[in-house]
């Protein structure tokens, strides 16, 4: 008790030394790390073309040292951009089990599902093919309630 | 055919550069050999590179160790690798923007078939245009890049002993870049943190291999 009662009290304004190579060393690391990590969640959209790339800007004037602040700044943009990223890959993989769950349902009862038209990427893949509920001998199958789901076999040829 | 013989030599790297980053390096050879039209077996090289690129594979490059040990380094230096591409990825997206690698002459299809191959950044210098040894620094205050192009306070760029000779992951200045008249060269590969050696070797060997291909037919 007595070393803690008696702890000298730090002056207002005193000054503390910071070791600026260790700061930048971290802050480097960080942005190697965050680097990486921009880049797996880049890789994990593929091939979902329409969604927005998470990118962050370059700072200007070529490759240069960059301040601390701008370091800093920089760190900060990557985690944030990041985080949006994840969080709108997340919503997006919801929206494709979703879709999964909804060709099953298409699948086990079509005729509770006529005409939803479900597409590979609906459901986050690549390529053309798509579930389509349409009734068993057209107009027939219309009026008797016959559904079935029919899968497009994929691209249609180039011509 | 006479045996290849390289002699590799580790550029100078400023003290608050290499404070900074302490695994940069250049590493460069110079070489007897005088730029001409590619001849058929490079151009047939470059063909047969062109075909193993696909979108997905560009697509996950960035996540290869050497292509991203520069993208993190464009990174630290203040570069957005995806609008100032790595020479990797920037061969890479030329491929799938034209549909194949077209020949330019022999100097630019080795280094394009080096980088593709290795990942590593490469430039080609005129030998008799540096003076002294190359090395990497921070460009000073006022500096120009060909007496034209104003550099940045603190950019990085190789140099010889006198002036910038190009910007780092950037362009060669025209005062010391390969043109017809040139009967030697230097070739440097940057290496970086995540790059060994041998990586930055190999690609120095692929590029001067490729330029005796012409010298020797």
């Amino acid at each position: 008790m007595p070393e803690v009662l008696d702890r000298p009290v730090a002056l207002a304004g005193a000054l503390v030394e910071v070791d600026e190579r260790a700061v930048r060393r971290t802050l480097l690391d960080q942005v190697a790390r965050l680097e990486g990590e921009l880049a797996s969640v880049f890789c994990a959209t593929w091939p979902r073309t329409e969604m927005p790339h998470p990118t962050v800007a370059g700072r200007g004037g070529g490759p240069r040292l960059l301040s601390l602040a701008e370091l800093e700044e920089l760190r900060d943009e990557l985690a944030a951009r990041i985080s949006d990223a994840r969080s709108a890959l997340s919503d997006r993989t919801w929206v494709e089990d979703q879709n999964r769950r909804l060709i099953e349902e298409m699948m086990l009862e079509p005729q509770r599902h006529k005409w939803r038209r479900v597409s590979a990427e609906d459901i986050g893949e690549r390529g053309c093919k798509h579930w389509h509920v349409r009734p068993r001998f057209g107009l027939v199958g219309m009026l008797m309630n016959w559904w079935r789901v029919v899968i497009s076999s994929g691209c249609p040829l180039a011509t | 055919m006479t045996e290849l013989e390289l002699d590799l030599e580790d550029g100078w790297v400023e003290p608050e550069l290499a404070e900074e980053f302490p695994e940069l390096s250049l590493v460069h050879a110079r070489l007897d050999v005088r730029p001409t039209r590619s001849p058929p077996e490079v151009r047939h090289r470059l063909r047969m590179l062109a075909d193993r690129y696909t979108g997905g594979k560009v697509v996950h490059m960035r996540q290869d160790p050497v292509p991203w040990a520069y993208r993190v380094f464009s990174r630290q230096v203040g570069i957005d690798p995806d609008h100032d591409r790595t020479p990797v990825e920037a061969v890479a997206l030329r491929r799938l923007k034209q549909g194949g690698l077209h020949s330019e002459n022999v100097v630019d299809d080795a280094l394009t078939i080096a980088i593709a191959e290795t990942g590593v950044p490469l430039i080609a210098l005129d030998a008799d245009r540096v003076d002294g040894e190359l090395g990497l620094r921070l460009a000073r205050a006022g500096e120009r890049l060909d007496d034209m192009r104003p550099l940045s306070d603190r950019q990085l760029v190789v140099a010889d002993s006198g002036r910038p000779v190009a910007v780092v992951l950037g362009e060669v200045s025209r005062d010391a870049g390969v043109t017809r008249e040139t009967d030697r060269m230097a070739l440097c590969a940057l290496g970086v943190k995540g790059v060994p050696r041998i990586s930055l070797e190999e690609a120095l060997w692929s590029a001067a291999e490729t330029l005796y291909t012409d010298a020797s037919a």
